[in-house]
């Protein structure tokens, strides 16, 4: 982490094979060497995958039950999407989401970004405090929203507490994944703890790319410590937090382990991501091709922002 | 914002700013590691003390969850208890002192081992086709280049959960449901796109001067890359690996839908881990503590190139 974040350069990355390599007498030629360590991959991928996938979109037109295979498959056409479409639960598990994604990336973002330029700062220890910064985001995210469900008991744990001890609101008297009006809350906390660490990291790659031969100029046109931020700073970090940003926005998106041990989705169906949704709808009411349908619905949303992720990656790779 | 009292240098902070930087970054960082701290606590306390009320934060140490996450306890009645000779060793002591008496070894070296064997059994694979993938990108002009590592990295960004449900129905076809198998193989679907991504970065930097001098030199192009593209992507071959690690060790969705027994790791197992009247949180605690200890560990080792893990190799450090 110390040290030297910096950006490759340009020319490093897109060197095209020299004259040299093409022509030679033995062994296999480069062509089928290509083809050959390629091939496995995708083969895999294909059957993992794209395979499935496939499997899904047949499955999406039909009524089919995985648990009661012997019942007449019959074609529906478009009427799982249609049905999900108009389905006002969905509409209000997408709400869910939204609030979940739009919530937990605001907080981590300010305090990332935040913490990123306190970090660059480079005071004695920074490394070590930064690594300890980092661990939370390499656990396992079930591992995670189990624990916290322990720290959330309402008399007994941590957080009630910690919060009694500050506020004097007595600790048995709320409950951070029963309350209605708490939990929506709690995974928004959950994760922004888990995943601040991350954006940090990003930004702090942002900052430490700035050369300081810019600073230095800013610093000879006298330029107010104000306006060198906005117009130095947060310019030059923004494909960085967008890389952060579209990237938990995604994975928040599909959230299902972290929410799924915390809340289980409850009270009731408060904190019902679209995820735990579609495992309800295709592991226990094993409306296999109405979730099929919710499946695709979810992949092309997924696969859209991950196209726009891939060209922000290929942005901040060439600077 | 926070850089307001330096009015003259903004790339050497005065002493006072970089002070102030230290001190916030530190409290966050206590305040972010106390959730650790306080699992890492509780899997040394007993059952009474772990769910005391104000939270105990020293407390006699104790085994007792370690014992749980290991043994399984049944409780006996006063007359049998007085009926047994001495208890033989440190868990089998505990339990007695709780009326019960150790029945015969927990479920959790089983799913501990699960763990282990599809964690490196993925992470092999994966990193296997993944440098052969990486370097043939890398080096080699293929056919639609762009698009093809878009579609190897896209496979990644799938809600699990959508994959999971023709996956499901396929491995049932297969007979693979619930097998090291077939977890195995899903695991490395979805780390080979990292993988590749990840070494395609490192191989991208390992100048292309040695390989040109050992081809003059009359190798093969599959001798070049085996003498001289390999031992020097070592570093990377080995982070990639970490990587690929710690995501099959973590991953849940896939393990709680496609195994229930035989095959399930140790994710979907903790929560399950039960005892009198509840989650035995000491025993969780422990369970968990053992789970994260490596995580923490690899985390420490790999910091310098997590940058790099994080983005799938775009940004460096």
């Amino acid at each position: 982490m110390s040290a030297t974040i910096d950006i490759e350069h340009p020319a490093a990355a897109s060197a095209t094979p020299g004259p040299l390599l093409k022509r030679r007498r033995h062994g296999m030629s480069d062509r089928a060497i290509a083809w050959l360590f390629i091939t496995p991959t995708i083969a895999l991928l294909l059957a993992i995958n794209v395979f499935p996938l496939i499997w899904t979109i047949q499955a999406s037109f039909t009524n089919y039950r995985a648990n009661m295979g012997w019942l007449k498959v019959r074609n529906v056409g478009t009427g799982n999407y249609s049905d999900i479409l108009s389905d006002p639960d969905l509409w209000a598990g997408m709400q869910t989401t939204a609030h979940f994604v739009f919530w937990s990336i605001l907080f981590e973002v300010v305090l990332g970004f935040g913490l990123a330029l306190l970090v660059n700062r480079k005071f004695r220890g920074h490394s070590l405090w930064t690594t300890i910064i980092l661990l939370p985001m390499m656990l396992s995210p079930a591992v995670v929203g189990n624990f916290w469900t322990f720290l959330f008991q309402p008399q007994v744990g941590l957080f009630n507490y910690v919060v009694s001890f500050f506020t004097g609101i007595p600790p048995s008297s709320f409950q951070m994944i029963g309350d209605v009006g708490l939990a929506p809350w709690t995974i928004v906390l959950v994760d922004t703890w888990m995943w601040t660490p991350y954006v940090m990291l990003i930004c702090l790659a942002g900052l430490r790319s700035i050369p300081d031969s810019i600073y230095e100029a800013a610093e000879v046109d006298r330029a107010s410590t104000w306006r060198t931020f906005w117009s130095v700073t947060l310019p030059m970090v923004v494909p960085f937090l967008m890389l952060a940003i579209l990237f938990r926005a995604i994975e928040n998106f599909k959230m299902f382990d972290m929410v799924n041990l915390l809340t289980n989705g409850g009270p009731g169906s408060l904190t019902e991501t679209v995820s735990i949704t579609l495992k309800r709808a295709a592991f226990e009411k094993w409306q296999t091709g109405w979730s099929s349908a919710l499946a695709i619905i979810l992949f092309v949303a997924v696969f859209g922002a991950a196209n726009i992720y891939v060209k922000v990656l290929n942005q901040v790779k060439r600077r | 914002m926070t850089s307001a009292s330096t009015a003259h240098s903004v790339v050497d902070a005065t002493a006072r700013t970089k002070w102030i930087s230290g001190v916030i970054v530190v409290i966050y960082a206590l305040v972010t590691i106390t959730p650790l701290l306080w699992i890492f606590l509780t899997s040394f306390k007993t059952s009474a003390d772990a769910v005391a009320y104000p939270p105990k934060v020293f407390s006699q140490p104790s085994l007792e969850g370690y014992c749980n996450l290991f043994n399984i306890s049944s409780r006996q009645t006063p007359e049998f208890m007085a009926s047994l000779p001495p208890p033989q060793g440190y868990c089998a002591r505990v339990a007695r002192e709780r009326g019960m008496v150790i029945a015969g070894p927990s479920k959790t070296p089983g799913r501990l081992l699960n763990s282990l064997v599809i964690g490196f059994g993925s992470t092999f694979l994966a990193v296997f086709l993944g440098t052969l993938a990486a370097y043939a990108l890398s080096r080699f002009r293929v056919p639609v280049k762009d698009d093809l590592l878009f579609f190897i990295l896209s496979t990644r960004f799938m809600p699990p959960i959508a994959v999971a449900i023709p996956i499901y129905l396929m491995f049932r076809q297969l007979g693979l449901l619930d097998s090291y198998i077939g977890m195995i193989l899903l695991y490395t679907a979805v780390n080979v796109s990292l993988a590749v991504w990840l070494l395609k970065g490192f191989i991208d930097e390992i100048p292309r001067e040695y390989e040109e001098a050992a081809l003059v030199d009359g190798y093969t192009r599959l001798q070049a890359f085996v003498k001289t593209v390999l031992p020097q992507a070592t570093t990377g071959i080995a982070a990639t690996a970490v990587f690929c690690l710690i995501f099959s060790w973590n991953e849940y969705a896939f393990a709680v839908l496609l195994t229930s027994g035989n095959a399930q790791t140790m994710p979907p197992f903790i929560p399950f881990i039960i005892g009198e009247g509840g989650q035995d949180w000491p025993a969780v605690a422990a369970a968990t503590t053992l789970f994260v200890v490596p995580i923490l560990i690899f985390t420490v080792l790999l910091r310098r190139q997590l940058l790099r893990g994080i983005t799938f190799g775009a940004v460096r450090k």
